[in-house]
């Protein structure tokens, strides 16, 4: 066919879509087998989380950040709290960070292994997803044993964790270090080593080193670009700065980045191999004391009613950088504002780079190779929602404020 | 047929779509768990399908909002009859965490009927497998009141 000739189709993928495990609209402009464009309307499971933060507590708010989202869960409550707790100016005990960091870590292990399971059914390698979510299995019953819960922990809380770490649920722990570097080798090796496998993920949703940069990609995003950024290196929090994190990329692997699928399954199953260390130094480094800095409630909530002041919390999630940003305000027992910004709004900004010039039949990989956690993304942007400014938040101004968002991407 | 033993005696492998309206994630990775080795209610031949059309059950998850209104409802005209709807999790139920929210038309039971609830945030993969048995009894129940009310097999 001559250049001139081509027409392109518009194919709308979403927001309900059996390759897609979360509601989001994107169109993509075909020319044949060939992808020429593609846009993003993110936005179909905006909840308001943030508004709905203004009327309640900050105890209460844990529950809610919690349920951002049920994957990274832990990560929203840590970055959450450290938030409050830099407003508030309350410090936390070793021993919960040594805890929160261990919580942190399982959440990590878990997450990347439902990533590549994900990632291999995607492509329709589904025994190696069933392996996956196999092996996924005793994470989660550590973090039963840890915790009570399967997700949404519920063990964070303002000053500390409310669940100690028993030397039960240590055993646990180390059980399953064992167990994993004995099994996780086997999926390891039917993934990287399947040539099928490899040519689906290879040169497949590119994202080249100073794209990445220019669009702000995050964690094994970013990683898998072969960029060194990681914030448990690069400003350790918790017990990170005692145990000696380095960003994992794959040229310190394999002696060559590419930047594609291939490149970020690769560093999501090699950062479970690094979590599985940082967990036995965890486990064999923590410290004895108290759990949290102030056991009584009604204590911990008069502290947080006096205080004054913004927060800042910011920590490496499974997907990249969760930031939580919360302003206290002296005689006020509600949160004044919240501001979340998750991974993946970052994330899926380089998605229409990774589409170009694809196949249509890599389009649900790609979406997938960024780890998307749209329930994490769809956030409302108020900035300043001072007493007196409170009409920023009626709902057609939020809505407009959603749609702008909406708009910005769609110019990205 | 008692509850106990509608997994052994199925009539009918339960073909189920899934639409998340607005849910964390939580209650969907349960439903993952649920289908995958460990819990593994594929044995029974219920799956997951692809299109509205081909189910019998619609399980939703989420607490609806107002985008997906509008979708959750054409997605339930498209499952053909005798048909199901299984609401996972506490916020497709009653909003729970998410009460008072500007942007919800939820709980689900303000859009479409709903059979079955499954209450927990997020509810465990046995509290799922125990919501897909009651829906085989109420799928059952709906045919025979369907050939009763004349319609053909």
């Amino acid at each position: 066919m001559s250049a001139g000739s081509h027409k392109t189709y518009r194919i709308p993928i979403g927001p309900v879509h059996v390759g897609l495990k979360e509601p989001v609209t994107t169109w993509l402009d075909v020319d044949g087998e060939r992808i020429v464009k593609a846009t993003v309307r993110p936005g179909s499971i905006h909840r308001g989380i943030e508004w709905m933060a203004r009327e309640r507590n900050p105890i209460q708010v844990i529950y809610l950040a919690e349920r951002i989202c049920g994957i990274c869960s832990f990560t929203h409550i840590v970055a959450f709290l450290r938030a409050v707790e830099d407003a508030a100016k309350i410090e936390v005990p070793i021993r919960a960070q040594y805890i929160r960091s261990l919580v942190l870590e399982l959440e990590r292990v878990h997450s990347h292994i439902l990533w590549a399971g994900v990632a291999c059914y995607t492509f329709g390698y589904d025994s190696a997803f069933n392996l996956g979510m196999l092996l996924r299995e005793k994470v989660m019953d550590v973090l039963e044993a840890l915790t009570g819960n399967r997700v949404n922990y519920g063990v964070g809380t303002v000053g500390g964790v409310r669940r100690d770490l028993t030397p039960r649920a240590a055993k646990a722990v180390r059980e399953m270090i064992e167990f994993y570097r004995r099994e996780f080798q086997t999926f390891l090796d039917v993934v990287t080593e399947d040539p099928i496998a490899k040519a689906r993920m290879r040169n497949v949703g590119v994202l080249s080193q100073e794209d990445a940069v220019k669009y702000c990609a995050l964690g094994p995003t970013a990683r898998g670009s072969g960029l060194r950024v990681d914030l448990r290196h690069s400003s350790p929090y918790e017990a990170y700065g005692d145990l000696g994190v380095t960003p994992l990329v794959p040229q310190d692997y394999n002696g060559e980045v590419f930047g594609d699928v291939y490149d970020r399954f690769f560093v999501r199953v090699m950062e479970v191999i690094q979590s599985l260390e940082l967990l036995e130094k965890i486990v064999d480094g923590i410290p004895e004391g108290p759990i949290t800095w102030e056991p009584k409630l009604p204590k911990v909530l008069s502290a947080l009613k006096a205080a004054d002041g913004i927060g800042w919390g910011i920590i490496e999630g499974p997907r990249g950088d969760d930031t939580h940003v919360v302003k206290l305000t002296k005689g006020e027992e509600n949160v004044t504002w919240w501001k979340v910004r998750a991974p993946t709004y970052a994330n899926a900004v380089s998605w229409p780079l990774m589409f170009k010039d694809q196949e249509i039949a890599d389009a649900p990989l790609i979406i997938n190779s960024i780890d998307p956690c749209i329930s994490c993304m769809e956030r409302i942007l108020v900035s300043d929602a001072r007493a007196g400014r409170s009409e920023i938040l009626t709902r057609a101004r939020l809505v407009e404020r959603c749609r702008e968002k909406t708009r910005r991407l769609m110019g990205a | 047929m008692k509850l106990t033993r509608a997994l052994e005696i199925l009539p009918k492998s339960l073909w189920v779509f899934h639409c998340n309206s607005g849910s964390c994630n939580g209650c969907d990775i349960e439903i993952v768990a649920t289908i995958t080795p460990r819990y593994d209610i594929e044995r029974f031949g219920m799956k997951l399908v692809g299109s509205p059309r081909h189910a019998d059950v619609l399980l939703v998850t989420g607490p609806v909002t107002k985008y997906m209104t509008e979708r959750l409802r054409r997605i339930y005209e498209q499952v053909p009859d005798p048909k199901v709807v299984i609401v996972v999790g506490n916020c497709g139920a009653s909003g729970d965490v998410f009460y008072k929210s500007y942007s919800l038309d939820g709980p689900v039971d303000n859009i479409i009927p709903v059979d079955v609830y499954v209450h927990g945030c997020p509810p465990r993969p046995e509290a799922i497998i125990e919501g897909a048995a009651k829906a085989v009894l109420l799928l059952e129940k709906k045919r025979e009141e369907l050939l009763k009310a004349g319609a053909s097999r």
